[in-house]
């Protein structure tokens, strides 16, 4: 079955909800690629995501592994172009638009009252997330370690997730 | 030292060098490919590391500007700044370059990443790492939320924003352009401009 146009049409609506980030979109995602068109699990979900934040540039390249497994390829490049082409778009034509607006006291209106609602889907993305990933002591003791030490210090979050693997291996292998 | 002084931006453009307003299209294309394949935790350090300070293509405001762009827009912060770079640098074809770079690392690791884990992903190491490294993502969105709230909230009642939008997401189950819609439309109401001046004509 040919799983292109369906791959396209996903991700390129989700694409358009990732106000303030990627996470923001991640409860459709869930609902979209798990529950509706079963491209793989939410726990799948969850691991591509994780995985993700270890790799560099911007941190929502797990969905090429999405596109990967419905589509091959060309779900991968399908996956791509329709996630990152509507919103490079609209940039791109805004941008100048925006910076007319300077003196438009709307301007100022919008970005303060999207800022608490790009917080709010972001906490509701990772609320969503959590749902999946936090299960018993060691998850969460692991959730709550790495936001106290990102908190407290300047370290690299991408080493915080490595060392999430680490205390993973160590809590989790079988005796 | 009287030239100085009679031109201020003179005494800036000693102390600083000019911002080089142009760029070639390889150019573009290899220094977003480099922020692409390097900038391992988070994008924007890389970002303005690269582009104010090493290429001298942006000054400082000029950045701060474009992230606020942004951060409005839907997209993520690190491809719109691409495509807003690359469109100051370049036009459409400098877009194009920046993004493409800044994308193609990432896609290609994690479309080998994607094909190992349908492989090996039932592997018990792996399924025993996956719930660590799940559990060590959950931790750094809430540190980008804590940070976030920090730095650009604009009053303490954001918080009922923050709040009625997840309790639309998770507890009511809305789906995020409505909520976006709903909530967002309340929160920029809330922040409607309020002019001392009376040439209020949008009223």
């Amino acid at each position: 079955m040919n799983q292109i146009p369906a791959l396209v049409r996903v991700f390129a609506y989700l694409s358009l909800l990732t106000v303030g980030g990627g996470m923001a979109a991640f409860p459709e995602m869930k609902i979209l690629t798990v529950e509706v068109h079963k491209w793989l699990t939410f726990p799948q979900l969850i691991h591509l995501y994780s995985v993700g934040q270890m790799a560099p540039g911007p941190n929502m390249m797990m969905i090429v592994a999405i596109g990967q497994w419905a589509g091959g390829l060309l779900g991968a490049l399908a996956v791509l172009v329709a996630f990152f082409g509507p919103t490079a778009l609209l940039a791109f034509l805004v941008a100048r638009l925006w910076k007319k607006l300077e003196r438009w006291p709307w301007r100022t209106s919008i970005q303060q009252g999207l800022a608490p609602v790009s917080i709010g889907l972001l906490l509701a993305g990772c609320f969503t997330m959590a749902k999946g990933a936090i299960f018993g002591v060691e998850t969460a003791a692991i959730a709550v370690g790495v936001l106290l030490i990102l908190l407290q210090y300047k370290i690299n979050p991408a080493l915080l997730v490595l060392g999430g693997a680490v205390v993973g291996v160590i809590s989790f292998m079988p005796k | 030292m009287s030239d100085a002084a009679a031109n201020p931006a003179l005494v800036a453009a000693a102390s600083a060098p000019p911002v080089v307003a142009q760029a070639s299209i390889g150019q573009i294309f290899l220094e977003f490919l480099l922020i692409g394949a390097t900038s391992f935790g988070g994008v924007m350090p890389y970002l303005r590391g690269s582009l104010v300070t090493k290429r001298n293509w942006l000054d400082d405001k000029e950045f701060v500007e474009m992230l606020s762009i942004s951060q409005s827009l839907p997209g993520l912060n690190a491809t719109n700044m691409a495509v807003l770079v690359g469109e100051k640098l370049h036009g459409a074809l400098g877009s194009i370059a920046a993004i493409v770079g800044i994308c193609l690392p990432g896609a290609v690791l994690m479309y080998i990443v994607g094909i190992f884990y349908r492989i090996h992903g039932d592997h018990i190491w792996i399924t025993a790492a996956l719930k660590g490294v799940g559990a060590a993502a959950v931790g750094l969105i809430l540190s980008t939320v804590v940070g976030l709230s920090k730095k650009s909230l604009a009053g303490n009642f954001d918080f009922v924003f923050i709040a009625l939008t997840v309790i639309a997401v998770n507890r009511l189950h809305q789906s995020v352009p409505r909520t976006l819609i709903g909530v967002g439309l309340l929160a920029i109401l809330f922040h409607r401009p309020r002019n001392k001046q009376k040439e209020s004509a949008a009223q």
